[in-house]
C-alpha cells in the first residue's frame, strides 16, 4: 500500500519549542515515530541528544510519558517499564526505548542484548547519527571509516560495526533499518513493529548537520544519498527472513547501480581531509571497496 | 555489587524510587575473593540509599518487610539497601519465621506512587534541570533521610507489636546499662559481639554493645547519647582507603564538640577474615588499656 506524508495522522506529540538544532534528524524521526505509535506509548531515553531536545524541566516537548535513564540502561529501563505495565494489565501501551548509536552500539549493547534475549515486548529504536553528538562529536562504534570526529582527528582508522547483523543474531520477531529521508517507509516499519509481540529493533539513519559538517538544509538529502550510495541499506528482518526495501532493494537486485560513495561524502566536512589539500585516492578506494564487500555479502545472504 | 551498579544506585535515589535491594557484602577484586567485606556497600553510602546492616537471617527477613514500609513512605520515598555479610549469613541456613501474606500486606499497605508513567497524563521524568532546582533535589533527599531517622524506630516498634520480634531500631543495644565502654559493630561481627560482651562482663569488664543497624541515615543523636555516658570502641569491616574505617570516622564526626568520649577504632575482618568472639574480646581489652585513643588499629596486623 502506498501512502504519502499527507496521509499521516495529524496529531503531533512532538511539540514546538524543543531544544534541537536546526535541521536535526532526530526530531524528524520522533515526529514520525509518535505518529505511527500514537499516544498510547511510554518512551525511555538514555543519555543522547534527545535528553536535551526534550527541553528544560519543568517543560517538555514530548506529549507522551517519557523517562530519562542512564546511558547504559535504555533497554533495561524499558524492560522494567514493560514489566510494570504488564503487571497493571496495560499491555495496550507500547514501550519504546529511544537511543542514539553511542547508547546502542557501545554503551547500551549489553542491556539491549539482554532485553532481546529475554523476549521483552518492546520496540528499541536507535537513531544513528554515527557519532556521540550530544557530547560534542566523538567517535562511536557506528562512525564510518576515515570520518573526522573530535577523537579521530585525521579520520577514523576502523570500519563501523554491523549492528543490524548483531541484532539478527538474536533471532527476534522483527527488525528493520530505515532512514529519515524516507518517512513513509519509516512510518510503516514502526507500525508493523507495534503490531508484533516480543522484542523489535529499528535503526534509523540520521545525518547530523553539526556532527557531519554539512548545511542544515541538507539533512534529508544526506539521508537519501546514504541509501543511494549503499552506505546505508533499508531492509526488514521478519521471521528469520531479510527483505530489502525501496532503493536498497533495487541495488540488491542489480536493477540500479549504487552511486559512488564520493557523491555522499563530498558534501560532509567530516570527510574534507580526503579531498583537501589533495585527493586521498587510497582511502577513498578503501571506503568504496568496503561498501562493495558489504553488498556482496548482502547478495550472498539475502538475494 | 557497587562496582557494576554505582551510577544506577544514584539514579534510583535521585528518581526517588523506593527500590528495596538486598546486598550480600562481598570483596571487590582484584584479587578474587568471595568472602565478607563491607567495602562494597560502605563505598555506596553517598548515593542516597538508606542502608541497613543485618546480623541474622530473621533480621534480614523482617527488615526487608519493614524497608518496604519505610522506603515507600511519602516522607521518605527513597531506595533501601539491606546488607548482610557474605557466607556467614548468605550461605548458611537458620530457621526463619515467615508470617502470613495477609498480615504482611496489612502492615506494609498498598503503595500510592506520587508520580507515574501514564499515557493519560504524560510527564517527562528526569530531563534537564538547572543548578538551583538540582540543589533543591539534593536538599529534599537529605530531609527525607532525616525523616527516616524518626520513622525507622516507629516502624520497628509497630513490627514488634504486630509480629513480636525486635532487632533494634537505628541501633540494637545489648547489656549497655552501667557500661563504661560501648562497643559499636555491624553485621555478622555485631552478632558475634554479643558473645564477647557476655564473656567480658563475666570477667568484670563494664562493656556493652550498640550494634549499628543503620548507617544511612546516620544515627548521630544516638551516638552522642552513648558518647555522653561511655567511651566508644568501633570495629569496621571496611576501610575508606586514605582515611580510616567509615564507622570510626562517622562516630567521631558525630561526637565532635559534643562529648569528651574517647573513641577507639579497629579494622577487622576484611576479605572475609574470621572475627570470632575471642578476637572481639581481645579488641575490647586493648581499647580498655587505652592505647588506641582516636586512632585506628589494624587488628591482627599491628601490635598495640
Amino acid at each position: 500500500m502506498n501512502m504519502a506524508i499527507k496521509d499521516l495522522p495529524r496529531e503531533e506529540c512532538y511539540l514546538p519549542g524543543s531544544a534541537a538544532c536546526p535541521g536535526c534528524p532526530a526530531t524528524m524521526a520522533l515526529r514520525i515515530v509518535f505518529k505511527a505509535i500514537g499516544k498510547k506509548m511510554v518512551m525511555i531515553v538514555p543519555a543522547c541528544c534527545t535528553a536535551v531536545i526534550e527541553s528544560l524541566h519543568p517543560k517538555t516537548s514530548f506529549n507522551i510519558p517519557t523517562m530519562n535513564i542512564a546511558f547504559e540502561a535504555a533497554a533495561a529501563g524499558a524492560s522494567g517499564v514493560e514489566a510494570g505495565l504488564r503487571k497493571q494489565g496495560r499491555e495496550d501501551i507500547t514501550v519504546v526505548a529511544w537511543a542514539g548509536d553511542g547508547g546502542t552500539y557501545d554503551i547500551g549493547i549489553q542491556a539491549l542484548s539482554g532485553a532481546l534475549e529475554r523476549n521483552t515486548n518492546f520496540i528499541y529504536i536507535c537513531y544513528n547519527n554515527q557519532i556521540y553528538s550530544n557530547t560534542g562529536i566523538q567517535r562511536s562504534g557506528a562512525t564510518p571509516y576515515a570520518a573526522w570526529t573530535t577523537t579521530t582527528v585525521g579520520g577514523k582508522t576502523e570500519f563501523r560495526k554491523e549492528m543490524g547483523e548483531i541484532i539478527q543474531a538474536h533471532h527476534i520477531p522483527y527488525a528493520a533499518q530505515a532512514c529519515i529521508a524516507y518517512p513513509e517507509d519509516l512510518f510503516k516499519k514502526i507500525q508493523k513493529a507495534k503490531s508484533i509481540k516480543g522484542p523489535k529493533y529499528i535503526e534509523i539513519m540520521a545525518p547530523c548537520p553539526p556532527g557531519w559538517r554539512f548545511g542544515m538544509e541538507k539533512t534529508v538529502e544526506m539521508g537519501t544519498m546514504a541509501v543511494e550510495t549503499g552506505a546505508w541499506a533499508l531492509y526488514e528482518y521478519e521471521n528469520e527472513k531479510v527483505t530489502f526495501n525501496g532503493k536498497s532493494k533495487l541495488i540488491l537486485d542489480g536493477k540500479i547501480e549504487r552511486k559512488p560513495i564520493e557523491d555522499w561524502i563530498k558534501y560532509q566536512g567530516r570527510f574534507r581531509h580526503l579531498f583537501i589539500p589533495k585527493k586521498d585516492v587510497k582511502r577513498l578506494k578503501e571506503i568504496e571497496e568496503h561498501v562493495d564487500k558489504i553488498w556482496e555479502r548482502y547478495r550472498a545472504c539475502y538475494l | 555489587m557497587g562496582y557494576l551498579m554505582h551510577e544506577m544506585l544514584h539514579w534510583a535515589a535521585l528518581a526517588r524510587l523506593p527500590v528495596i535491594m538486598c546486598n550480600i557484602n562481598r570483596v571487590i577484586g582484584p584479587g578474587w575473593n568471595i568472602w565478607a567485606d563491607e567495602n562494597d556497600s560502605i563505598s555506596q553510602r553517598d548515593t542516597g540509599w538508606l542502608q541497613f546492616y543485618c546480623s541474622s537471617n530473621q533480621e534480614i527477613f523482617d527488615t526487608i518487610i519493614q524497608a518496604f514500609k519505610l522506603g515507600e513512605h511519602e516522607k521518605v520515598s527513597l531506595p533501601v539497601m539491606i546488607s548482610y555479610n557474605a557466607f556467614i549469613l548468605s550461605h548458611t541456613s537458620m530457621p526463619v519465621y515467615v508470617p502470613d501474606q495477609k498480615d504482611v500486606d496489612n502492615f506494609v499497605k498498598k503503595r500510592i506512587p506520587k508520580w507515574k508513567l501514564e499515557v493519560e497524563n504524560p510527564i517527562t521524568f528526569g530531563n534537564i534541570i538547572l543548578p538551583h532546582e538540582y540543589e533543591l533535589v539534593r536538599k529534599e533527599m537529605q530531609e527525607s533521610q532525616e525523616n527516616a531517622l524518626k520513622l525507622i524506630p516507629e516502624i520497628a516498634k509497630e513490627w514488634k507489636k504486630k509480629f513480636g520480634r525486635f532487632h533494634g531500631d537505628l541501633l540494637e543495644f545489648y547489656k549497655c546499662e552501667g557500661a563504661e565502654y560501648i562497643l559499636l559493630s555491624m553485621g555478622a561481627i555485631g552478632a558475634e559481639s554479643k558473645v564477647a560482651i557476655d564473656n567480658l562482663q563475666k570477667e568484670g569488664y563494664k562493656i556493652g554493645l550498640a550494634r549499628v543497624r543503620v548507617i544511612r541515615p546516620f544515627p548521630i543523636e544516638e551516638i552522642v547519647k552513648l558518647g555522653k555516658k561511655a567511651d566508644l570502641i568501633v570495629i569496621d569491616r571496611n576501610i575508606s582507603v586514605g582515611m580510616e574505617g567509615a564507622l570510626f570516622s562517622e562516630v567521631k564526626s558525630s561526637l565532635y564538640g559534643k562529648t569528651d568520649a574517647e573513641v577507639h577504632g579497629f579494622i577487622a575482618g576484611l576479605g572475609g577474615k574470621d572475627v570470632t568472639f575471642g578476637d572481639i574480646e581481645t579488641i575490647c581489652k586493648k581499647a580498655v588499656k587505652g592505647k588506641t585513643k582516636d586512632h585506628q588499629i589494624w587488628y591482627g596486623l599491628e601490635e598495640v
